[in-house]
């Protein structure tokens, strides 16, 4: 649309065209009040992107404010590109997990990858070096095409950005529920190195500064990508295929590179990515961060296409550029630098002192706006909540018994089952090897990657059960902050802090509102009982279809810090002789389990519950003894229960096999997902200093070198004997399997 | 001796190359930008992998065009050892330093994995510590490692005892005659997919790769004797 063809002022507000942009009529009166007068075409667009859920949290606020985001470790806290923990000898480790939901589902390999460039952008822009990638992606079942379709586009398209930039992408998790069917989850997170003195914000200070434009032209993609995240799809969605942004790994290799040498620089006053709302809320944001205001020539913003206006320019999502204030007189130095990679700086206005946000356009201001009604005073509402029938319904349940006749052909399903099955298929076509320092590629608990230097290395994980967190948001969000501590231990970590990516349906149904509000309060628990604040995180609201809710699916992504990289442990078991041990008991617990989903085709009932202070005595206990150098394995007991994971230690060694011993309801004994559990196994000759440290541990056999997995009961009668190779024929063969069937 | 590690804006393994060099062969590696135009004070080339200009093109394409790829072109005929990785394979066939061209991988995805690769010639600067025909654990990492030549030109591939490594055990790529590394018929310039600077450390899984730069260095010695 040409500036000409704009509507006025007052058109925008008789013909009330600002709903069409996300805003409430209470909004927009908002919006008259602050201004003093009637907005623009432009002025409206700033504000309608600004106030978006995406950008403001406006109606996830009052509930993120619950979250622990204190500790004496932790140097920079939500609200930044990346929160950042103290990791010692001078160094802290930079993390961030972000979704791109929406535009996956609509255009998914430049969904995906998109995504993994601005999550790359929010760490690199603290002045952080990345050094590896994770995504946690959710997909309805993998018998229809559709699914199909986007589950491969978007693997390759987190492949094709991460591996052109030189990331490592080293781990994460695949779940697959008929749940995400129509919205499939594309949640990526990044984790950097930066030493303390490199440290820097997004900030805009000092009257008279020079406003910095780096990067890629602004082209018209990705208008309005932050108001399109913040409403539900429907089948029109398709229709905002250009509100997805296309991105150009090769650019950002080189934005990489110029941004961490110019972080060296005192010449460098802030830098900040322009991701959602792009140009907007980068400058607004520096702006109301320093206290200060900013005005630009929209004139002098490198232009991909001719003729843009300034909504146009101010809305666009274009990808892979930053927003940076520059000393003034010092510019000379910046242009120089970006040059050395053959990228054009640019300035493109200057820091004020009004604290306002005002644009000039051929000669004439076009938007002037109040930069803290935009970012910190954005509104904030507190939506209504309900606790949802079908919760009631659940807890009602008398618990679920399922029926098991065949112990061996439920294991068999159970590691067919996409959800468990090895996602060797996806992690195949990630480079999880480049900088050399992956020690643990994906496939175990956590992934492993050593700081180059030093003797420390860093554990990260992606995990969220979904199923529990739907039928119990409380019990659920604690058990997902404890089972991404529980991997994080397994590999020899301590863990240090998470990130948050809360995946959750539309907020203004009170039942929404309430699985948003309970999952927070039971994640929250969770964090202070594991010392691990929230120091980064996302909101991803209204993912539905056509009304219909995902499952509520707040992720949590989890680094840890090995202190030794002696202290490096997988799930894989070592050596034959090796004693099994199990650490927790099995109870009745089937709800929301891959048993119930398998046999019954759906999950109801109670989430399996779980105690936090065992939790968190277990995890400590467990850590002690792999710090103390006697535990050779360790891997935690989670989807499909004891035998899944049993079988996944045996499948990850060469050549062994293993033979235990179990009692009790065997049933719950191979499959109930009991939480607080791990499969430990351990040197004969550590037996005793393991057995002290450990109160919990109960021994059940022994790795064996027969390549058989064996389950017996006490008075030695086998429910179990499968040969490791078929089971691992089973487990690897079942995603390649599912995407090459024709229907 | 003195390795210079090229790199080509969008080269991302040029980190590993160096920490090969430096840290775990203890030989000395030095970075240089694309556009250097003088190589003289190198003992030897090494062309690492990654994405350069993007590899939006043919991989390799745009990269033989830069300023440093004449002075690499020059130590290849002085007959400095040059080695190309990965992206530096393509870019070698690219500038003609090597025969054949790059096909996608012919599952038309990335791959990347630990392969098994058999030592076809130990008799050259960079596989002398290897025994003949051992096979050796290396990664690779790549969507575009499908090689292929035409038949006269893998005749005299065989002929010379060119084909340097080959795939043992499935070939992940496609890749003409299980092909994954060959050298010029000089025998100084070896281009491979496979990664051999991350194979230097068995804390990350194999250190099979560190063979191949003490291949270098050794002859290196060998041929630089020093006179007092």
């Amino acid at each position: 649309m040409s500036l000409l063809l704009e509507p006025s002022p007052t058109t925008i507000k008789e013909e009330k065209l600002y709903r069409e942009m996300g805003l409430t009529d209470e909004e927009f009166a908002m919006i008259e009040k602050i201004l003093g007068r009637l907005p623009n075409y432009t002025e409206t667009g700033i504000f309608s992107v600004m106030w978006s859920e995406h950008c403001s949290y406006k109606n996830s606020k009052p509930v993120l404010k619950k979250f622990p985001t204190e500790g004496k470790h932790v140097l920079q806290g939500p609200g930044e590109g990346a929160g950042i923990i103290d990791i010692g000898d001078g160094l802290a480790v930079a993390f961030k997990i972000e979704s791109h939901n929406h535009p996956s589902a609509i255009e998914p390999y430049q969904g995906a990858a998109t995504g993994v460039g601005g999550i790359i952008r929010d760490v690199f822009s603290m002045g952080a070096r990345p050094i590896a990638l994770l995504n946690s992606l959710r997909f309805g079942e993998l018998t229809s095409p559709r699914v199909k379709y986007l589950f491969e586009h978007v693997v390759a398209g987190i492949a094709g950005y991460g591996n052109c930039v030189g990331i490592p992408t080293v781990g994460g998790e695949v779940q697959f529920d008929p749940a995400y069917e129509g919205n499939p989850l594309v949640n990526a997170m990044c984790v950097g190195i930066i030493r303390h003195e490199d440290i820097q914000r997004g900030i805009a200070s000092g009257v008279g500064n020079t406003v910095m434009y780096v990067g890629a032209k602004t082209g018209r993609d990705g208008i309005h990508g932050a108001t399109f995240a913040s409403e539900e799809l429907t089948e029109q969605s398709e229709e905002k295929r250009p509100a997805v942004q296309v991105g150009d790994p090769f650019m950002e290799k080189l934005l990489l590179e110029a941004c961490l040498e110019v972080v060296k620089s005192d010449a460098l006053v802030g830098m900040q990515d322009m991701g959602a709302a792009g140009l907007t809320s980068s400058s607004a944001e520096m702006a109301s961060k320093g206290g200060f205001g900013i005005e630009m020539n929209l004139d002098l913003v490198p232009q991909r296409e001719t003729g843009m206006t300034p909504y146009e320019m101010m809305l666009s999502e274009s990808q892979e550029r930053m927003l940076l204030v520059v000393k003034q007189g010092r510019e000379q130095e910046i242009y120089d630098l970006f040059a050395k990679y053959g990228l054009e700086a640019k300035a493109i206005g200057k820091v004020t002192d009004d604290k306002m946000l005002r644009l000039y356009f051929r000669g004439e201001v076009v938007a002037e706006i109040p930069v803290d009604a935009l970012a910190k005073d954005a509104p904030v509402y507190f939506k209504p909540s309900k606790e949802p029938a079908y919760y009631r319904e659940f807890q009602a349940m008398e618990p679920y018994i399922p029926d098991v006749a065949n112990y061996e052909e439920t294991l068999l399903a159970l590691l067919a089952q996409p959800t468990i099955a090895s996602k060797e298929w996806v992690y195949q076509q990630y480079d999880y090897m480049v900088r050399t320092n992956t020690v643990v590629a994906p496939g175990s608990d956590a992934a492993v990657v050593r700081i180059r230097g030093t003797n420390k290395a860093l554990a990260m994980t992606t995990d969220c059960n979904s199923r529990y967190i739907y039928l119990d948001p409380e019990t659920g969000g604690k058990i997902a902050v404890a089972e991404a501590a529980r991997n994080v231990i397994c590999s020899g970590a301590k863990p240090l802090a998470i990130t948050d990516c809360l995946n959750f349906g539309n907020p203004e149904k009170p039942e929404i509102f309430w699985q948003l509000e309970k999952a927070v309060d039971g994640m929250s628990e969770a964090c202070r009982a594991l010392g691990t604040p929230v120091i980064s995180g996302n909101v991803s609201l209204y993912n539905e279809t056509n009304g219909e809710a995902i499952y509520p699916t707040p992720v949590v992504g989890m680094v840890g810090l090995v202190e030794d990289i002696q202290h490096i442990t997988t799930q894989a078991f070592q050596q034959a002789g090796d004693l099994i041990y199990v650490i927790g008991e099995a109870k009745q617990e089937f709800g929301g389990s891959e048993l119930q989903k398998l046999l019954e085709g759906r999950i109801f009932g109670k989430a399996p519950a779980i105690n936090l202070e065992i939790e968190a005595k277990r995890q400590r206990e467990l850590l002690a003894a792999i710090q103390a150098g006697v535990v050779a394995s360790a891997h935690d007991i989670a989807e499909g229960g004891f035998a899944v994971a049993l079988a996944e230690c045996v499948m990850s060694a060469d050549g062994l096999g293993a033979k235990v011993t179990v009692d009790g309801d065997m049933t719950a004994q191979l499959f109930s997902e009991t939480q607080s559990r791990f499969i430990v196994s351990v040197r004969k000759e550590d037996r005793e200093t393991f057995e002290q440290l450990v109160a919990d541990a109960k021994l059940i056999g022994e790795v064996t070198n027969d390549g058989t997995l064996l389950v017996e009961r006490a008075g030695g009668e086998a429910v179990i004997r499968l040969s490791v190779a078929q089971m691992r024929n089973v487990w690897k063969g079942a995603i390649p399997c599912l995407l090459k069937s024709k229907d | 001796m003195k390795f210079a590690v090229i790199v080509f804006p969008g080269s991302n393994c040029d980190v590993d190359m160096y920490h090969a060099i430096a840290d775990e062969l203890g030989e000395e590696a030095e970075y240089v930008w694309h556009d250097a135009e003088n190589l003289d004070r190198f003992d030897a080339i090494l062309l690492p992998g990654g994405f350069s200009y993007g590899d939006y093109l043919r991989s390799g394409a745009i990269a033989r065009f830069s300023n440093v790829m004449k002075a690499v072109q020059k130590a290849a005929e002085e007959g400095k050892p040059i080695l190309g990785v990965c992206n530096g394979f393509q870019i070698l066939l690219e500038a003609g330093l090597l025969p054949g061209a790059m096909r996608r991988n012919n599952s038309l995805k990335f791959i990347c994995r630990p392969v098994s690769l058999r030592v076809e010639n130990n008799e050259t600067m960079f596989t002398s510590a290897y025994k003949q025909g051992e096979v050796i654990t290396i990664p690779i990492a790549h969507g575009e490692g499908n090689y292929y030549c035409d038949e006269q030109t893998l005749k005299r591939l065989i002929e010379n005892r060119q084909i340097v490594f080959r795939y043992h055990g499935e070939n992940p790529n496609g890749s003409l005659e299980d092909i994954a590394g060959i050298m010029n018929e000089k025998g100084n310039v070896l281009g491979m997919m496979p990664h051999p600077e991350r194979a230097v450390d068995p804390l990350l899984g194999s250190a099979d790769g560190l063979r191949l730069f003490q291949s270098i260095v050794k002859y290196w010695r060998e041929t630089h004797v020093v006179t007092a």
